[in-house]
């Protein structure tokens, strides 16, 4: 099995695909304004004014996509970007949608929504225009590191408490921004530089014990202070998400270098232990415990509690759901409903149904990272993406198992629909990073000059 | 790399695989619980969505709706003479929920009952705003005024039936209360409803003392012992002679007795008619000691004592216990453990005004879609024979003796035959407290009994003697009867 057998399939087989991608963009917008209609409709009686420009607008926004797509990453997966315009504009819609309950706060929160999506577009076309080859990240490895405690750290200094989070940071004039959500894109390119490095060092010397591999001190100390970084992200913070989620791409990421089960273990040990050590001491986070145990139950004022209200939302939604714009999940109230809480709307008024296909839209999207991860030739590619899958993957799973209950809530958003900038923005670069993987990926060699052996090697195939 | 990675693909298909499944479960399986808990807004937003079918009486609506500005619930509930209607509509509060009728039937008044759905369907598809159905009651309007209005200040209650078919024809309850006071869900009817409770008013207006209060029946109960007694074949007419001496000695009881209240008439030894024209004690506390108190349960229970009955609004359980020889005596006069409802003392004289044949009571007709269909229709029907036609013929000669000739004289209307019996109940800790004075009447045309009717006063003056049952609750009685008559 050469190489060169395989470039020169490639290179002759590989379609770019990016005439699937514009098509299924069409199919995205399709649906998007569709929604906005209907909800227009059940909402004012009327199709909603601003209509037209927001379809072009979304158009344009999403043609302009496809076309830097189409010059600067050819070979790229033609299905994320349809996707991720899917989830954003159905996002901006039911924003819209909750911006007619005089009571919900951020009033008027779509313009704004729009704005920091046209924003987070805008950071994606130059991550791809920019970031010709993604192994250009290798060379900040370390700088990565730092950049990403001080983005983890930031809070602390410059916090906001918000709804006993404290994860914003206010930026005067500007608005709050929540670092993190950057923060676990550098981190996953510092797992990846550090891990390719380290990757067989964490292998192979190591000790059995138990039948399981154990790592030596020495190649321990870098996990271990990641693990103690993640718990003052929980303890000083408060953020179960966030903590959660730096610690569960790490593991995945260190399984992945490693080929070592036992890492898993390990990993798991260490933040079942942490979480149950947490749960135990912090109010907060014990309070999520027992909100999550107890999700009926009144609150300590004798009122419903946002769980149980969110609850409420997703069985009255039932089977079919209420229809766009004819729910309540405004009942849920608070400053979460258009955020964190925005799947009780998508379970509410577009029922399990619609429900079920959101999430199946994640999950292909999810499906298309590990999918380009498997593709990378290169292992900091491969790292990089399966680490970046694997994060989206986590947060999806953290919040809308949250929300529905699954596991204890935590203050994350769901990405490119709920509403927050910061989320927003930081998901499109995300995908952009995969996209350019995914290019490389695909991208086919230069091809070599013709030899009948190649040639030979294409018969054998067939 | 590839292996492990391909692993995390499954990992991560698995945690989608429990989100899936786990909305499934809330959306599906768990849905319609939490469509309908009770703190789910979403079931008072729906009800107050649309304007609220009415409850109706003699065709005319004694409910409505009005629509609001609040965010959240549209139509409020109206009550026209709330306060005398109560006992019948109950209450539909945006707050506090609701009960009665408002309650049993809220699915036909919201127009979400099953039996809707055609109707609900047909309105969806034309456009039209969704309407609720009605409840069509039997009261009659006139005899709820005079029943209400005659209690006027005092405690007390009514309720008054129409012995040929069990048909509630008045409900009446002092003090009472308007549902339109805290139909809302503003500050003023968080005020109204904290002033009605229990701990604020000890009076307790929103009690519905006609249908779900027990009351010690005092001498109407006599009614029953005597019925008890011609039916068990103790006696064999009401004018045979008895032996009971005046005082009466308990039975079992190193003498102890009890007096007669008026003196000197011919209780000694006298027979039914006798003891219930001048309400002999002596007379039903030895039929109650003969005749032994299984005996006395079962005729009792014939007359629908020792259970509930659905009005469809639960009345309270009237009840004639298991007791000693003293006590089965002394409840032989209704001043033992037995105790009854307004409702259920109008029972027993429907029953002997209806020949001895004891209709179910009811005060719901039918049930009506919004467009006037007919969704359900009681029909009458029979409870129980507590007597024979002979014997209920015969105490009705005797009650209407009472009222002709006896202590029940305060209710006679000219040119009707009526039949009644007083009562005086006491209560409270060594009888402190105000005693109840009780009236139990019926009226008789040519076509039957069309009514029968039970008031309670309480009797702030304190008096003991019997008489004041006559007094206070037989006006009353007599208004209700007119208005049944006259209308």
């Amino acid at each position: 099995m050469s190489s060169t057998a395989n470039t020169t399939v490639a290179s002759v087989g590989t379609p770019s695909r990016r005439n699937t991608e514009l098509v299924m963009l069409g199919f995205a917008v399709l649906v998007t304004v569709l929604a906005y209609a209907n909800t227009g409709l059940a909402l004012d009686g009327t199709l909603p004014a601003g209509m037209v420009a927001y379809g072009l607008g979304l158009a344009g926004i999403a043609g302009a996509a496809h076309l830097v797509v189409r010059r600067w990453a050819p070979y790229a997966d033609p299905l994320m970007l349809p996707l991720c315009t899917l989830l954003n504009g159905l996002g901006l819609v039911l924003i819209w949608r909750l911006d007619h309950e005089p009571r919900l706060q951020p009033a008027n929160a779509a313009p704004s929504q729009l704005m920091w999506s046209a924003l987070g577009v805008a950071l994606f076309l130059g991550v791809l225009i920019f970031l010709r080859d993604h192994r250009v990240l290798q060379r900040y490895t370390y700088i990565s590191m730092v950049v990403a405690f001080v983005l983890l750290l930031l809070p602390l200094f410059f916090g906001a408490d918000t709804n006993g989070a404290r994860i914003w940071v206010r930026i005067p004039g500007v608005g709050t921004l929540q670092p993190g959500e950057f923060a676990k894109i550098v981190i996953a390119v510092f797992f990846a530089g550090y891990l390719m490095v380290k990757r067989d060092a964490l292998a192979l010397a190591s000790r059995r014990f138990l039948g399981m591999y154990l790592p030596r001190g020495r190649d321990l100390g870098p996990i271990l202070v990641v693990w103690a970084v993640s718990l003052m992200i929980l303890v000083l913070e408060t953020d179960l998400g966030m903590s959660l989620l730096f610690f569960g791409m790490f593991v995945v990421m260190l399984y992945v270098a490693t080929e070592r089960t036992s890492w898993i273990v390990f990993g798991l040990l260490l933040s079942v232990g942490g979480a149950v050590f947490v749960a135990s001491f912090n109010y907060h986070v014990g309070q999520r415990v027992h909100n999550w145990l107890n999700p009926l139950e009144l609150g300590s004022n004798g009122g419903v509690t946002e769980t149980a209200q969110a609850m409420y939302a997703f069985g009255s939604g039932g089977l079919l759901g209420s229809g766009l714009g004819e729910g309540y999940s405004r009942l849920i109230g608070g400053i979460a409903t258009k955020s964190d809480y925005i799947l009780a709307t998508v379970g509410e008024e577009l029922g399990l149904v619609g429900l079920m296909a959101v999430l199946l839209v994640y999950a292909l999207l999810i499906q298309r990272g590990l999918r380009t991860a498997l593709a990378a030739r290169d292992p900091f590619g491969k790292l990089l993406a399966v680490g970046l899958s694997g994060v989206f993957a986590l947060q999806v799973f953290v919040v809308a198992g949250g929300v529905t209950g699954l596991i204890p809530l935590t203050g994350m958003t769901m990405p490119f629909m709920a509403q927050g900038g910061s989320s927003v923005i930081a998901n499109w670069a995300l995908i952009a990073i995969l996209l350019r993987i995914s290019d490389t990926a695909r991208r086919p060699a230069p091809v070599p000059a013709s030899s009948t052996d190649a040639e030979q090697t294409q018969v054998v195939r067939a | 790399m590839n292996k492990p990675m391909r692993r995390v693909a499954v990992f991560c298909g698995l945690l989608i695989l429990a989100l899936l499944l786990r909305v499934n479960y809330v959306q599906f399986i768990q849905a319609g619980e939490l469509q309908n808990d009770e703190h789910n807004r979403r079931v008072a937003i729906e009800r107050y969505a649309h304007p609220r079918g009415d409850i109706i009486v003699d065709g005319e609506p004694i409910t409505g709706s009005i629509e609001t500005d609040g965010t959240d619930y549209r139509w409020k509930r109206t009550y026209s003479d709330g306060e005398m209607w109560a006992p019948v509509t109950g209450y539909a509060s945006q707050a506090f929920g609701s009960n009665q009728l408002e309650s049993i039937y809220d699915g036909i008044l919201t127009g979400d009952d099953d039996r809707l759905f055609f109707s609900r369907t047909i309105d969806m598809l034309t456009g039209k705003e969704r309407k609720g159905g009605s409840v069509v009651t039997t009261l009659n309007a006139d005899a709820q005024r005079a029943a209400f209005e005659g209690l006027g200040d005092r405690r007390g209650s009514v309720a008054a039936i129409d012995p040929r078919t069990g048909a509630i024809l008045a409900l009446a309850s002092t003090p009472s209360y308007d549902p339109s006071d805290f139909a809302g869900m503003g500050n003023s009817d968080a005020e109204a409803w904290a002033s009605l409770q229990a701990e604020a008013d000890p009076e307790e207006p929103m009690k519905n003392g006609a249908l779900r209060e027990t009351y010690p029946p005092g001498s109407t109960f006599k009614l029953v012992t005597a019925a008890a007694a011609l039916e068990h074949g103790l006696l064999d007419d009401v004018d045979q002679d008895t032996d009971y001496e005046v005082p009466f000695e308990l039975p079992e009881t190193a003498g102890t007795t009890v007096p007669n209240q008026i003196q000197n008439v011919g209780c000694e030894e006298g027979s039914i008619t006798v003891g219930l024209q001048w309400s002999c004690n002596n007379v039903f506390l030895g039929i109650s000691a003969d005749l032994g108190n299984e005996k006395m349960i079962e005729t009792a229970e014939s007359f629908g004592f020792n259970e509930y009955h659905d009005t469809p609004v639960r009345s309270a359980t009237s009840s004639y216990p298991e007791d000693n020889a003293p006590q089965n005596a002394q409840a032989g006069i209704g001043q033992a453990s037995n105790r009854a409802t307004p409702l259920q003392v109008a029972m027993v004289a429907a029953a002997i005004a209806n020949d001895g044949k004891l209709m179910e009571p009811y005060m719901v007709e039918q049930l009506r879609a919004p467009n006037l269909n007919v969704v359900e229709q009681h029909q009458p029907t029979e409870l129980s024979r507590p007597l024979s036609p002979e014997n209920a013929q015969a105490l009705q000669e005797a009650m209407e003796y009472t009222v002709e000739e006896g202590t029940a004289e305060p209710a006679k209307i000219s040119g009707v035959r009526v039949g009644g019996k007083t009562g005086t109940a006491q209560h409270g800790v060594d009888n402190q407290e105000s005693p109840y004075a009780w009236f139990v009447s019926y009226a008789m045309t040519d076509d039957g009994s069309p009514v029968a009717v039970a008031v309670v006063v309480e009797d702030p003056s304190g008096s003991r003697e019997d008489i004041s049952g006559g007094r206070l609750a037989a006006p009353i009685a007599k208004s209700v009867m007119e208005a049944v008559l006259g209308s």
